[in-house]
C-alpha cells in the first residue's frame, strides 16, 4: 500500500489573476491510480488549481505562475512542451456538463478524429465502450445520432466523461463534477470513479465531504490559496491535524 | 386615479397611433410599387432583353447583372470579413488597438455608399485599371458590405460559449482544430444571417456601381469580369431620369422596383428562416 508512485507533482506554485494571488505556495503529490479530492471553501482557489495541471489556465488572459507542475518528473510548463499534448494525457471533465451541439456518437468520436483516427470500425468500437464505461451505454445505445442537448443535465455530464474517456488519458481532472445532479446521478458517477481509479489517476474538486469521503483516497484542503492539509483521506477525517482543516469537514466553518 | 388612467389611454393612443403610421407607409410602399410594377411583369419581361430604346423587351439583362453583382462582393467580403472576424475574436490580445479597430470598422458601416463608389472609381477603375466593370462593382460592393458582415460574425462568435472553446481543448484539440470544428460550425447560422443581410443590402445598391460596373443599356449578356453590366437598381435610375418615353419608362421601373423588393423580401424571409432554426438549436 505504500509504494505510491508521484504521477504529477506541483512545486511551490503561486498563481496569479492580474495582481491578484489566487494560489500560494501549494506544493503537492498527486499519487498513480488514486484518487484525490480537493476540498475547501468557495473561492479558495480549487478551480485555479486543478486548472493549472492541464493548462487550461493559460486561457485567461493576464495571469502569471511562478513555481513548478511536473508530470512524470517533466515540467509541463517547459517552453518546449506543446499544452496540447499535455491535455491529450490530462483529460478534464468540467462543473457545468459543456457538450459539443452535435450528435452523442460525434461528441465521443470529437477526440479521435482530431487526433487523426479515421478507420470508421474502430471509432464505433471506442465511442460503445467509452459510454458503456460512463454508464451512459443503455440509455443511449438506440438515439446515438440525436443531439446530445437533448439529454438530462445528469446524462450529459456522463457524455462528457465518456468522451473525456474515448482518448484515453493517463489522469482525469474532475471540477466538481456532481454539482447540478440529482442524488441518482450522483452516486452514478461516484460509482464510475470507483471503477476508473483502475486504470486513471483521479483528481476531483468537490463541496461534498461525503462523497470526498467516498471516493477518494487522499484529500487536500485548501483555504484562501493556501493548501492547509494534505494525507490519506482516512487520517484527514477522523483525525485532521490543523484545526482550520477540523472546523471545515465539520461544518463550523463559512 | 381617474387622472391616471387618462393620461395612460392618451399614451397608449399615441403609441398606436406611431406604430400605425409606419406601418401605412410599409403597407404603401408595397402596394404601390406591386400595383404600379405587375402590370408590366411577364416571362418575357423576366427573360428578354431591352428592345427599342429602353421602351419593350424586358430586363433579364440587368436582373443577371444584380446577381453577378451581388455574388462578386459575397465573394468578395465573405471571406475576408470572416477571416478579420476569426482574428479579432480568437487570436488578437484585448488590447485598445484592437478595440480602436473594431470601432473604426463600426464607423466604415456609416460611410455614405456613393463615397465608396467614388473610392472604387479611383482604386478599381482607374489606378487598378479595371475599367469599369462587374470586377470593380464587386469589389466596391464587397467593401461596402464587409463591415457588416464582420460584424454579424463577431457577434456569431462571440455568442459560442467559452465552455464549448474549452471542452475541445482540453480533449487536446489545437485552437485552430478548435475553431474549425467546434467554433465555426456553431456559430454559422449567425454568419449566414449576417451574409443574407447584406445581400439584400448590397442588391439594391446604386451610387458604389453608378461609375464602376453600370452601364445604362447593353444588349450583351456579360462575357467575363471586366465586362459592363446593368443592374436593377441603376436601370431604375436610369429610366426615371433619361429617356424620350418617360410614361413607358416608368412602368419599367416600376417592374424592376417589384423585382427588387421581392428578391430582397426573399432573401430576409431566409435569414429569419436561418435565424429560427439557430435558435431551436442552441436553445
Ligand atoms: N478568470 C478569473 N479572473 C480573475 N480572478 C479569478 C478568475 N477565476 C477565478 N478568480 C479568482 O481566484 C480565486 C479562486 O477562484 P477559484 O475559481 O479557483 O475558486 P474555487 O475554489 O474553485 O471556488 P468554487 O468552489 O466556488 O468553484 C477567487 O477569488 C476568484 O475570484
Ligand atoms: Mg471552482
Amino acid at each position: 500500500m505504500d509504494r505510491r508512485i508521484v504521477k504529477i507533482e506541483a512545486r511551490d506554485i503561486n498563481f496569479f489573476y492580474g495582481s491578484r494571488q489566487a494560489l500560494s505556495s501549494v506544493s503537492i503529490e498527486i499519487y498513480k491510480n488514486q484518487v484525490t479530492a480537493i476540498i475547501g471553501p468557495s473561492g479558495c482557489g480549487k478551480s485555479t488549481f486543478i486548472r493549472l495541471l492541464n493548462r487550461m489556465n493559460e486561457l485567461v488572459p493576464n495571469t502569471s505562475l511562478k513555481g513548478a507542475i511536473l508530470l512524470e518528473e517533466e515540467d509541463i510548463f517547459d517552453p518546449s512542451v506543446d499544452p496540447v499534448e499535455i491535455r491529450r494525457r490530462i483529460g478534464m471533465v468540467f462543473q457545468k456538463p459543456n457538450p459539443f451541439p452535435k450528435s452523442i456518437f460525434e461528441n465521443v468520436s470529437y477526440g479521435l478524429k482530431i487526433n487523426g483516427i479515421t478507420d470508421g470500425n474502430f471509432i464505433e468500437k471506442k465511442v460503445g465502450e467509452s459510454l458503456k464505461k460512463a454508464a451512459l451505454w443503455d440509455e443511449v445505445k438506440d438515439r446515438i445520432h440525436e443531439n446530445a442537448l437533448k439529454l438530462s443535465g445528469g446524462q450529459q455530464q456522463r457524455l462528457c466523461i465518456a468522451r473525456c474517456l474515448a482518448v484515453e488519458p493517463e489522469v482525469l481532472l474532475f471540477d466538481e463534477p456532481c454539482a447540478s445532479l440529482d442524488p441518482i446521478s450522483t452516486s452514478k458517477i461516484e460509482e464510475l470513479i470507483l471503477e476508473l481509479k483502475k486504470y486513471y489517476t483521479i483528481v476531483i474538486v468537490t463541496h461534498n465531504m461525503q462523497q470526498a469521503a467516498r471516493v477518494s483516497d487522499y484529500t487536500a484542503f485548501f483555504l484562501l490559496g493556501e493548501l492547509i492539509e494534505f494525507g490519506k483521506t482516512q487520517d484527514i477525517f477522523t483525525a485532521p491535524k490543523d484545526k482550520r482543516t477540523e472546523d471545515y469537514i465539520t461544518g463550523r466553518f463559512g | 386615479m381617474k387622472k391616471h388612467k387618462v393620461t395612460q389611454n392618451i399614451g397608449f393612443a399615441l403609441l398606436f397611433l406611431c406604430m400605425a403610421v409606419t406601418l401605412f407607409f410599409l403597407g404603401a410602399i408595397i402596394y404601390f410599387i406591386t400595383i404600379r410594377g405587375i402590370k408590366v411583369i411577364s416571362w418575357e419581361f423576366l427573360t428578354q432583353v431591352p428592345r427599342n430604346g429602353m421602351t419593350e423587351g424586358g430586363v433579364a439583362p440587368a436582373i443577371l447583372g444584380t446577381f453577378y453583382l451581388t455574388m462578386g462582393a459575397i465573394l468578395v467580403s465573405l471571406p475576408l470579413g470572416l477571416a478579420c472576424a476569426i482574428y479579432l475574436c480568437e487570436y488578437s490580445p484585448k488590447s485598445a488597438l484592437v478595440n480602436l479597430i473594431r470601432m473604426s470598422i463600426n464607423n466604415l458601416a456609416g460611410v455614405p455608399s456613393v463615397v465608396f463608389g467614388l473610392f472604387g472609381f479611383a482604386v478599381f477603375v482607374k489606378y487598378m485599371k479595371f475599367g469599369v466593370s462587374i470586377l470593380s462593382g464587386s469589389l466596391t460592393l464587397g467593401i461596402l458590405a464587409l463591415p457588416v458582415i464582420i460584424s454579424a460574425s463577431q457577434e456569431a462568435l462571440t455568442a459560442v460559449p467559452q465552455s464549448l472553446r474549452e471542452a475541445s481543448l482540453a480533449l487536446g484539440a489545437s485552437k485552430w482544430q478548435t475553431i474549425k470544428k467546434i467554433v465555426l460550425p456553431t456559430a454559422l447560422p449567425g454568419i449566414l444571417t449576417g451574409v443574407i443581410l447584406s445581400i439584400g443590402r448590397v442588391a439594391g445598391e446604386t451610387a458604389p456601381i453608378l461609375f464602376t460596373a453600370a452601364t445604362f443599356y447593353t444588349r450583351h449578356y456579360p462575357d467575363s469580369v471586366f465586362s459592363e453590366v446593368m443592374a436593377l437598381p441603376y436601370h431604375i435610375y436610369a429610366l426615371m431620369t433619361e429617356g424620350t418615353h418617360p410614361d413607358k419608362q416608368a412602368a419599367i421601373a416600376y417592374g424592376c422596383g417589384l423585382i427588387l423588393l421581392v428578391l430582397v423580401l426573399l432573401i430576409s424571409t431566409i435569414a429569419i428562416v436561418i435565424r429560427q432554426k439557430q435558435r431551436v438549436i442552441h436553445g
